[in-house]
């Protein structure tokens, strides 16, 4: 049976929200960016008024001001953001219990069940953009389709407070002549491995023998092969914010730049504290440590590796980002931001795999330990109890990853 | 209402709770002189407000006679005040 899929994409969200409780600035190029004394000094969102001037969501306040002397910077209020999600949540709530987000602003909505009850697809959408208009004072931009990836496409085509249907029988003259990396999961290295091949519209990839995809991209060539054909059958997961976690992360632009290995190797734990500690609220454990690393020219990289067996202990993601890091980093510039991430969840009291090798017992202690920190740290407070290691440099120490940064994104796959 | 002569203004309020957990707005105390009863809640819907800005809880009322909005945001309560220039 065809579904009936939205995607709603507030548009400029965190701007929106802004100008909205701040009437004075409608009109006015406004743009939210990150704390300036922090160096998170980049644009998060800006509004319609400031893109003509070429404001971009990513550039550094000087720049954005630059381009647009007049612009109004404002720091983000995640709380206030987080609020209008819920408030916006709730809407959806009113027409299926099928909700899945992606980000603070972006949700698909599988309508499938209750299109009987409110006539058409494009009806029910057309009031759900009423509705964010009256009860939220923003607009979103909402794609129609039968699946997920279609959906979204057709909230990209038309902004802002726009609602764009994109299925079977106009799939063809609406997608098709698109940009490829319009098409979610196609980024920068994937569209250059794509126009390789000559693939520059989704039409062309579309068209493509799914082999020759497979043989240049892997696995990857074959999803994206369905997603240009509109068939991407994955459903719509009922999933709270944040609440359905394949992966645990936390990054960090740092209050200074990174310029040695002690700097790493302090920065590293702090946020594996942050991840581990994480992970033991969601009684989980990773399997594979994931390191991220962005230098000073924006020139960023992922690496992961396999664990012997799943674990929580902060100490030995640590030790393996660490690992990742200096047989992957050759430090040509100091290090701007730095990630940490767990993946691969399985939960703390599945069975597990015990290794002859490794020493089960140690890693316990190790655990144990940590759970020591959290208790501690959730009775008097996160700079009660701290590694000797995070003193060394009070600006980078002061960190409280887990804490400080609310938001933490998803990945399509939940991974 | 013209837009420019309108603020935010925060105001206490004084609410009744009923058995099932509703409440009602009973006084709006604008300031030490000016105590408005709330003779009637005619709606009460989830709105943005377009004027001063907010979002939250949008209460019709009539007060002496005339329709307004009380509105509830994060458990304050504002009206839309003529601005005093």
């Amino acid at each position: 049976m065809a579904r009936n899929i939205f995607h709603v994409d507030f548009n400029c969200f965190y701007a929106a929200v802004e100008t909205q409780r701040r009437p004075e600035l409608r009109g006015r190029p406004v743009a939210v960016c990150g704390s300036q004394e922090d160096r998170h000094g980049i644009v998060l969102t800006a509004n319609y008024a400031a893109k003509p001037f070429g404001v971009k969501t990513g550039m550094a306040i000087w720049q954005a001001k630059q381009c647009c002397p007049g612009l109004v910077v404002l720091p983000p209020d995640m709380r206030e953001y987080i609020r209008i999600s819920k408030l916006a949540r709730e809407i959806y709530e009113d027409y299926t219990d099928q909700i899945e987000p992606f980000g603070l602003d972006e949700n698909w909505l599988d309508v499938t069940g209750s299109v009987g009850l409110f006539g058409s697809p494009m009806v029910m959408a057309k009031e759900i953009s009423d509705r964010i208009k009256f009860e939220l004072g923003i607009t979103a931009s909402i794609g129609v389709a039968d699946n997920k990836i279609t959906a979204k496409l057709g909230s990209d085509y038309k902004k802002p407070d726009a609602i764009t249907r994109i299925e079977a029988d106009n799939y063809r003259e609406i997608a098709y002549p698109l940009p490829v990396r319009d098409l979610l999961y196609v980024g920068p290295a994937t569209e250059k491995k794509l126009n390789s091949l000559g693939i520059y519209t989704i039409g062309h990839l579309a068209r493509c023998p799914v082999d020759c995809l497979t043989y240049k991209l892997g696995k990857m060539g074959a999803i994206l092969h369905t997603f240009a054909n509109g068939k991407d059958p994955s459903p719509v997961k009922r999933t709270d914010y944040a609440a359905t976690v394949r992966s645990v992360g936390n990054s960090a632009t740092t209050p200074r730049d990174l310029v040695s290995d002690e700097d790493v190797h302090l920065m590293l734990y702090l946020l594996a504290e942050s991840v581990a500690s994480r992970m033991r609220d969601l009684a989980a454990r990773c399997m594979v440590v994931e390191l991220y690393v962005r230098d000073t020219s924006l020139v960023s990289f992922t690496r992961r590796r396999k664990l012997a067996a799943p674990t929580c202990s902060s100490a030995e993601i640590a030790h393996t980002a660490f690992e990742l890091f200096r047989a992957n980093y050759r430090w040509s510039q100091p290090i701007r931001s730095i990630g940490v991430r767990g993946a691969e969840l399985v939960e703390a009291d599945a069975g597990v795999q015990t290794s002859l090798l490794d020493d089960e017992a140690k890693r316990e202690k190790w655990e144990r330990i940590d759970a020591a920190m959290d208790h501690l740290r959730q009775r008097y407070g996160y700079m009660s109890i701290r590694r000797a290691v995070t003193c060394a440099d009070p600006d980078l120490g002061r960190i409280n990853p887990r804490d400080d940064h609310t938001v933490h994104p998803v990945g399509y796959f939940g991974g | 209402m013209s837009e420019a002569k309108r603020e935010k203004r925060y105001v206490p309020v004084v609410v009744r709770f009923d058995a099932e957990g509703q409440l009602q707005p009973l006084t709006i105390e604008f300031d030490e002189d000016h105590k408005y009863a709330v003779d009637r809640v005619l709606d009460v819907c989830r709105a943005a407000c377009q004027t001063v800005g907010g979002v939250g809880v949008r209460y019709t009322v009539r007060v002496q006679g005339q329709e307004r909005y009380l509105w509830l945001e994060k458990s304050r309560w504002f009206v839309e005040a003529i601005r005093s220039q």
